[in-house]
C-alpha cells in the first residue's frame, strides 16, 4: 500500500513539479479571491439601491451564475470562444469564469450583510450630513462585513478549492501538476501528496470556520 | 415673530394611500423650545423627519435657517449639518467608540482634521457629561449614556436647530433624568429645539410652546400652561386627560 | 452588430443542424446528470444526517473520527477526490467507473457539509428543550424525533439547500473521468462536429435543470428565514 500511495522515491522525484503547482495555486487564489470580492461588492452596492427595477435584473444575474456550473462556464470560455475568434489562455478563462461565478456568490453574501444593518444607522449617518456613499463606506459596510464574516470566509474557502478546476484547462496549478506527475510515473502517489497538501493548507480554515459557526449559534 | 428659523408651510405627506400629514404649518423662532405632543399615528415623527428631509414631503415648503430644504439644487448633506437629530433608538454606530461616533461627521462632512475633530468631539462629550467615556463602545454604555452620546454627535456639528424624536421613550425610567438634564442645559445655552415626546413634566418646565397634533394636523398650540391647564379643543382636552392619568 | 455578423454568430454558436443532430446525446447526458444528482443528494444527505445523529450520542473517539472525516471532505476540492478515487484505487485492484467515482466523491463531500449543518441545527436547539422533554419522561430517541429535530429542521433548510445545489453542480466534474453526463456529451459532440453549438445546448440544459432549483431555494430561504 505504501509503495502504491506513498512511494518515497516518487514523492522525491515529483516534488519539484508538485511544489510548482502549489505555488501557482496560491498565486491563482490571491488573484481570484480579491477579483470575486470586488465583483461581489459591486453587485451588492447596486442591489442596495432598493429599487425594484434594479434589484430584479441583479437577482436574475446572481441566480444565473449560481445555477451555472463553474466548470461549464470555464469550458465555454476556453473551448467555445475560439469559435468566435477569441483565443484566451486557460489562465484568463479561469480569471473571467471565477470573477463571474464567485462574484455572484460573494455578492449574495454581501447583500445579505448590508440588509442586516438596521435602517436607523443610515438615518443617523445621513442626519449628520454624511452622503449616501459615505454612510455606506463608513457606517454600513463595516457592520455588514462583520455580520457575514463566517459566510465570507466559507465562500473564500470554496474559491480556493475551485482553483483545482484550472487543471481541466491546463493551468499548471497543484492538481494539474499532480496529474502530470501521476501520468508520467504511472503511480497515484503524487495525487495523494497533492491531496495532503490541500488538506494541510485548508484544514486550519475549516476548523476556524467550524468554531465561528458554532459560536454564532450558541452566542 | 421675526424671521423664524424653521418655517414649514402646508406640509403634506402620503405613504401610499395613507395621508399622514395634512397641510401642517409650523414656524419656530430662534432659541424657542417647541414641544410636539399627540397620540401615536398623529404624524408628529413624520413631521420632524420632513424637516431634515429624512422623509420626502408630498407637498409644501420647508425652509430651515434660510435654506430651502426641498429644492433639488440644495446640497442636502451640507444643509443637514445645520440640523441636529436625536432618535428614539439612539442609532449609535456599534463598531466605533463614543469618540468615533462623534468625529465621523466632523471629519468627513465638516472636513476637520483628525486632531481638531478629536478635540471638538471630546468637548461635545464633556458637555453631555461623558468626557471620561470617550473610548467606550456603545455596547459598553447604558441606554441613557448612549442617548447622551447621540446628542453629543449631533451638537458637535454646531447645528442651528436640534430635532428630538422621542428621545427618552426607549429608556428605562431611571435613565431618563440624565438625558432630560442634558436637554435642559442645551435649552439654557440658547439652542432652538423641536421635541416630540411624552415627557409632560419636562414640557411644563422647559417648553416655550406646546403643539398638539392629531390625525396629521395641528389641532392647537400655545404656552404649556394654556395647553395643559385650559385647552381650547375637546380633542386636546381628551388627550391631556389620558396622559395625566399615568 | 451588423446583420451578417449576427448571422455568422448564430450559425456558429446556434447551428440548428448541429443542434438537432446531437440533441439526443445531450438529452441522454441530461438523464445521466439527473441520475447522478439524485444519487448524490439522497446518499449524501442521508449519510450526513446519520453522522450527525451518531455524533449526538457523544461518544468521544467516534466523535473525533467523525470530525476528522468531515474536516477532510470539507478541505479537499471535489475534483481531487474524484481523481483520487478514479486514478488511485485501481492500484489496489478496485476500479470504480467514472460515474461511481463522481457519485462517491460528491456524496462524501455533501455528507461532510450536511453533517456540519445538521449538527449546528441540533446543537442550536436550546438545552432547555431537552431538559423539559426528558423530564416529562420522553426517551432520548423520542425527544430527538419529536422535539429537537423539528426545530433543527427549520434552521437547517436554507444552508442545506444552498450547499446541496453547489455540490450537485459538481456533476459536471464527471467529464474529467469520462462520465457521459451533459458536459461530457457536449464536449465530445463539439469536437466531433467542430462546432460549439452542442456546448450551448449543454449550457442551456444545465440552466433548465438548475435555475428553477436556485429560484426555488431562494424562495425557501426567505420562507424559513433565520431570525437572528
Amino acid at each position: 500500500m505504501i509503495q502504491t500511495f506513498f512511494n518515497p522515491d516518487i514523492i522525491a522525484a515529483s516534488w519539484p513539479i508538485v511544489l510548482a503547482g502549489l505555488r501557482n495555486t496560491v498565486l491563482l487564489s490571491l488573484l481570484v479571491v480579491p477579483l470575486g470580492l470586488f465583483g461581489g461588492l459591486i453587485l451588492a452596492l447596486l442591489a442596495s439601491v432598493r429599487n425594484h427595477a434594479v434589484r430584479w435584473p441583479l437577482m436574475a444575474w446572481v441566480d444565473f451564475f449560481r445555477a451555472f456550473p463553474p466548470l461549464v462556464l470555464l469550458i465555454l470560455l476556453f473551448a467555445g470562444l475560439p469559435f468566435a475568434g477569441l483565443e484566451l489562455g486557460g489562465f484568463a478563462c479561469v480569471a473571467i469564469a471565477f470573477f463571474l461565478n464567485t462574484g455572484a456568490y460573494y455578492g449574495e453574501i454581501l447583500r445579505a450583510g448590508i440588509d442586516s444593518v438596521p435602517a436607523g444607522q443610515v438615518e443617523a449617518a445621513r442626519s449628520t450630513g454624511l452622503s449616501g456613499l459615505q454612510a455606506m463606506a463608513y457606517v454600513v459596510l463595516p457592520q455588514a462585513v462583520r455580520n457575514v464574516l463566517p459566510d465570507l470566509l466559507s465562500n473564500t474557502l470554496e474559491v480556493v478549492k475551485l482553483t483545482s478546476l484550472g487543471s481541466v484547462v491546463a493551468v499548471p496549478e497543484l492538481l494539474y501538476q499532480a496529474r502530470q506527475a501521476q501520468s508520467i510515473t504511472y503511480n497515484p502517489t503524487p495525487i495523494v501528496v497533492a491531496a495532503i497538501i490541500y488538506f494541510l493548507m485548508l484544514w486550519p480554515v475549516v476548523r476556524l470556520l467550524s468554531r465561528l459557526e458554532n459560536r454564532a449559534l450558541t452566542g | 415673530m421675526t424671521a423664524p428659523i424653521v418655517d414649514a408651510r402646508g406640509v403634506h405627506k402620503h405613504f401610499g394611500a395613507l395621508h399622514v400629514l395634512k397641510g401642517v404649518d409650523l414656524r419656530v423662532a430662534e432659541r424657542e423650545l417647541v414641544f410636539v405632543i399627540g397620540p401615536s399615528g398623529s404624524g408628529k415623527s413624520t413631521l420632524l423627519r420632513c424637516l431634515n428631509r429624512l422623509e420626502e414631503p408630498s407637498a409644501g415648503s420647508i425652509v430651515v435657517d434660510g435654506i430651502d430644504m426641498l429644492d433639488p439644487r440644495t446640497d442636502i448633506n451640507h444643509a443637514r449639518q445645520r440640523i441636529g437629530m436625536v432618535f428614539q433608538s439612539f442609532n449609535l454606530y456599534p463598531h466605533m467608540t463614543a469618540l468615533g461616533n462623534v468625529t465621523l461627521a466632523l471629519r468627513k462632512v465638516a472636513g476637520k482634521s483628525r486632531a481638531k475633530a478629536d478635540s471638538l468631539a471630546q468637548a461635545a462629550l464633556e458637555r453631555v457629561g461623558l468626557g471620561d467615556r470617550a473610548g467606550h463602545t456603545p455596547g459598553q454604555l447604558s441606554g441613557g449614556q448612549q442617548q447622551r452620546v447621540a446628542i453629543a454627535r449631533a451638537i458637535a456639528l454646531e447645528p442651528r436647530v436640534m430635532l428630538f424624536d422621542e428621545p427618552t421613550s426607549a429608556l428605562d425610567p431611571e435613565l431618563v433624568g440624565s438625558v432630560l438634564e442634558v436637554m435642559r442645559s442645551l435649552r439654557e445655552s440658547g439652542m432652538t429645539m423641536i421635541v416630540v415626546s411624552h415627557e409632560m413634566g419636562f414640557a411644563r418646565n422647559a417648553a416655550d410652546r406646546v403643539v398638539f397634533m392629531d390625525e396629521g394636523a395641528i389641532v392647537e398650540e400655545g404656552p404649556p400652561a394654556k395647553i395643559f391647564e385650559n385647552p381650547a379643543h375637546e380633542r386636546t382636552r381628551a388627550f391631556i386627560g389620558q396622559i395625566q392619568r399615568h | 452588430m451588423t446583420g451578417s455578423a449576427w448571422k455568422r454568430f448564430t450559425e456558429t454558436f446556434f447551428n440548428t443542424k448541429v443542434m438537432l443532430t446531437y440533441l439526443p446525446d445531450i438529452l441522454s447526458g441530461v438523464v445521466v446528470t439527473i441520475e447522478l444528482a439524485l444519487l448524490i443528494v439522497v446518499t449524501g444527505i442521508a449519510a450526513g444526517l446519520a453522522l450527525a445523529l451518531l455524533r449526538s450520542l457523544a461518544i468521544r473517539p467516534i466523535n473525533w473520527l467523525i470530525i476528522f472525516i468531515v474536516d477532510m471532505f470539507r478541505s479537499l476540492p471535489p475534483l481531487v477526490v474524484i481523481v483520487l478515487i478514479y486514478f488511485g484505487l485501481p492500484s489496489v485492484n478496485i476500479s470504480p467507473s467514472g460515474f461511481v467515482s463522481t457519485w462517491l466523491s460528491l456524496a462524501f463531500v455533501l455528507m461532510a457539509f450536511s453533517e456540519e449543518i445538521f449538527w449546528a441545527g441540533i446543537t442550536s436547539v436550546a438545552k432547555g428543550q431537552w431538559e423539559a422533554a426528558r423530564s416529562t419522561g420522553l426517551s432520548f430517541g423520542q425527544t430527538l424525533v419529536n422535539v429537537v429535530l423539528p426545530q433543527a429542521f427549520r434552521l437547517t433548510i436554507p444552508p442545506l439547500t444552498n450547499r446541496t445545489i453547489a455540490i450537485t453542480k459538481g456533476t459536471a466534474l464527471g467529464t474529467v473521468v469520462a462520465v457521459t453526463e451533459i458536459l461530457g456529451q457536449a464536449s465530445s459532440a463539439m469536437s466531433n462536429s467542430y462546432n460549439p453549438s452542442p456546448l450551448m445546448m449543454g449550457a442551456a440544459a444545465y440552466l433548465v435543470l438548475f435555475l428553477p432549483v436556485v429560484v426555488a431555494a431562494r424562495f425557501i430561504e426567505t420562507r424559513f428565514a433565520w431570525k437572528r
